[in-house]
Parts: structure tokens; C-alpha cells; sequence
């Protein structure tokens, strides 16, 4: 077993694993913190397929931002703290579906697909030896993304998707209604008068 | 180094279980944490065929990133709306959020 391999097992052990933890724990919290877990195994798989910027952004986008994102969204929401139980029949009925769909995914994907016939189908999926990546892969990166040969616009268009939602989103969580303002001088009250304390919270 | 297939099948697996977690899971928070898994089956995907396929065209790269960005946007949005239905209903539970259903 070459030390790639090794990496790939440790980091899809992780991911795979992790992944599964997020789908089943009771705790909304802990699932979030195994979904941290199984995002920073994508991460080390994208180091092994050689885009290490890919991985930092990962890191940087998926684990700084999104998952705090969804971390604040269950503190903010307390009653999800307690999940109330499945449905008896609802999970096994989810269960199914998926592995009826992992399996339909892997007989398609892996080299099975020819030894059930299909001539040619995965001649691209079984390679283990690519082209080395272009050592200034980074650099063409970026330039890609400005040139107005090749993804400029999208990435304009990204950039603005972006902003709307983010502004969206803001614009719909705000209070509904505005909150009493606190500058306003509170009812006095005179000592000793016989007026009930009405007012003034 | 490893085959080509074995990214694909860990991404399979990755997005089964997101698959499985969209399905069975009745917090609607849980359900976005599964759409999570999904997309980021989906860019293992992308970028092994990158890797593999076309390492010299930097094209699959950009395709990811734009994948990191519409998950940004999907994540914000969404989160708002569960907040927002938190607070018209008190509850996150997909089930309970019927109004739109007769």
C-alpha cells in the first residue's frame, strides 16, 4: 500500500465517517461539530487530488464560515436541542432509498459497469497515473477568473448571487417590529402619590 | 496513486448519506447539514475529474469554487428562513411548516 492510498483511507474514514455521525447523532450541536470533522477530511482529500487551494478554501469557507453560520442557527433556535423522536417506519424507509442509491451509483461509476458487459463504459474511471498538474496552476487560477476570455462574467455573476443573498438574508431576519426606543425618559413618579405605576417597561 | 473510482465511490458514500440524512431527519437545520454533505460529495466529484481528467485545464477548479460559492448563498438564505419560521412558529420541524401544502 503506497502512502497515498494510507492518506486516502485515513482522510475518506474520516469523511465517510463523520458524515455518517451528522446524520444520526440525537444532538443537533454534536452533529454539528462531526459535520466540522467530515468537512476537514474533504479538505485532505482535495490535498491528495492536488489543489491545495481548493482545500484552503474549504477549510476557510465550509469550517470558518458555514459551519459557524449553522452552529449560531442552533443556539439561536434553542428548542432544537431536544429532537423528538423519528417516525418507526420513516428511516428505514430513508435507509433504503439511499443504499438502493449508493449501489445504484457504484454499479454505474466503478469498473463492475464492464464486467457486467458494458464495454468501455469506465476506461477513464480505473486510471491511477494522471498528467501531473501544471506546477503554476494557482496562478492560472486567478487570472482565469479576471479574464474576459474565460470566466469573468461568472464570476461577476457569483459575486453579485453572493451580496443578494447575503443582504436577503439579513433583510429577512430582522425584527419585526422595532423595539421601544430607550432614549424615551421613564414615567415619573411622584413619591407618595396615589397613581399606580403603570408604564415604564 | 489510488484509481480514479475511488474518489467517485467515497462520493457516492458522501452523498448517499446526505441523501439519507435529507430524508430521515425532521429538524430543518439537520436537513440543511445534509444538503452540506451533499454538495461537498459534489466537489469531490468535480475535482477528481479535474485531477484525472483534465489536470492542464483549470476549468474544473473555477467550477468548484462557484460550487463554494452557491453553498454560501444556500447556507445564509436558508438558515434566515428556518430563523424566520422559528420565530412565526416556534418550532424548526420541517413537518410542522404545512401552510403552503392546501
Amino acid at each position: 500500500m503506497t502512502w497515498e492510498a494510507l492518506v486516502f483511507l485515513i482522510f475518506s474514514v474520516i469523511t465517510l465517517g463523520s458524515g455518517a455521525l451528522v446524520v444520526t447523532t440525537r444532538n443537533l450541536f454534536h452533529a454539528a461539530l462531526y459535520l466540522m470533522l467530515s468537512l476537514f477530511g474533504v479538505a485532505g482529500l482535495f490535498v491528495l487530488l492536488t489543489a491545495p487551494f481548493l482545500a484552503g478554501v474549504e477549510i476557510v469557507v465550509y469550517i470558518g464560515a458555514i459551519a459557524i453560520l449553522i452552529i449560531f442557527a442552533i443556539m439561536l433556535t434553542p428548542q432544537v436541542m431536544q429532537i423528538p423522536h423519528l417516525r418507526s417506519n420513516q428511516w428505514i424507509a430513508a435507509l433504503v432509498a439511499a443504499a438502493l442509491f449508493f449501489l445504484m451509483l457504484v454499479s454505474v461509476l466503478t469498473p463492475l459497469a464492464e464486467e457486467l458487459g458494458v464495454d468501455n463504459w469506465s476506461a477513464g474511471f480505473t486510471q491511477d497515473d494522471p498528467a501531473d498538474v501544471p506546477a503554476d496552476t494557482l496562478t492560472t487560477l486567478g487570472e482565469s477568473l479576471v479574464d474576459p476570455d474565460l470566466y469573468v462574467l461568472p464570476f461577476e455573476v457569483a459575486s453579485v448571487l453572493l451580496m443578494a443573498a447575503l443582504v436577503g438574508a439579513a433583510m429577512m431576519v430582522r425584527p419585526e417590529e422595532p423595539e421601544p426606543r430607550r432614549s424615551e425618559p421613564a414615567p415619573v413618579v411622584e413619591p407618595g402619590a396615589e397613581q399606580a405605576t403603570t408604564g415604564g417597561d | 496513486m489510488v484509481p480514479l473510482w475511488m474518489f467517485l465511490v467515497v462520493s457516492a458514500a458522501l452523498f448517499s448519506t446526505g441523501l439519507y440524512g435529507v430524508l430521515a431527519r425532521r429538524n430543518a437545520i439537520a436537513i440543511l447539514m445534509s444538503i452540506e454533505l451533499m454538495l461537498n460529495a459534489a466537489l469531490i466529484n468535480i475535482v477528481a475529474f479535474w485531477r484525472y481528467q483534465a489536470p492542464e485545464n483549470v476549468g474544473g477548479q473555477v467550477f468548484a469554487a462557484f460550487v463554494f460559492v452557491v453553498a454560501a448563498a444556500e447556507t445564509a438564505v436558508g438558515l434566515a428562513l428556518i430563523i424566520l419560521i422559528y420565530r412565526r412558529h416556534q418550532s424548526v420541524i420541517a413537518e410542522d411548516v404545512n401552510v403552503l401544502k392546501w
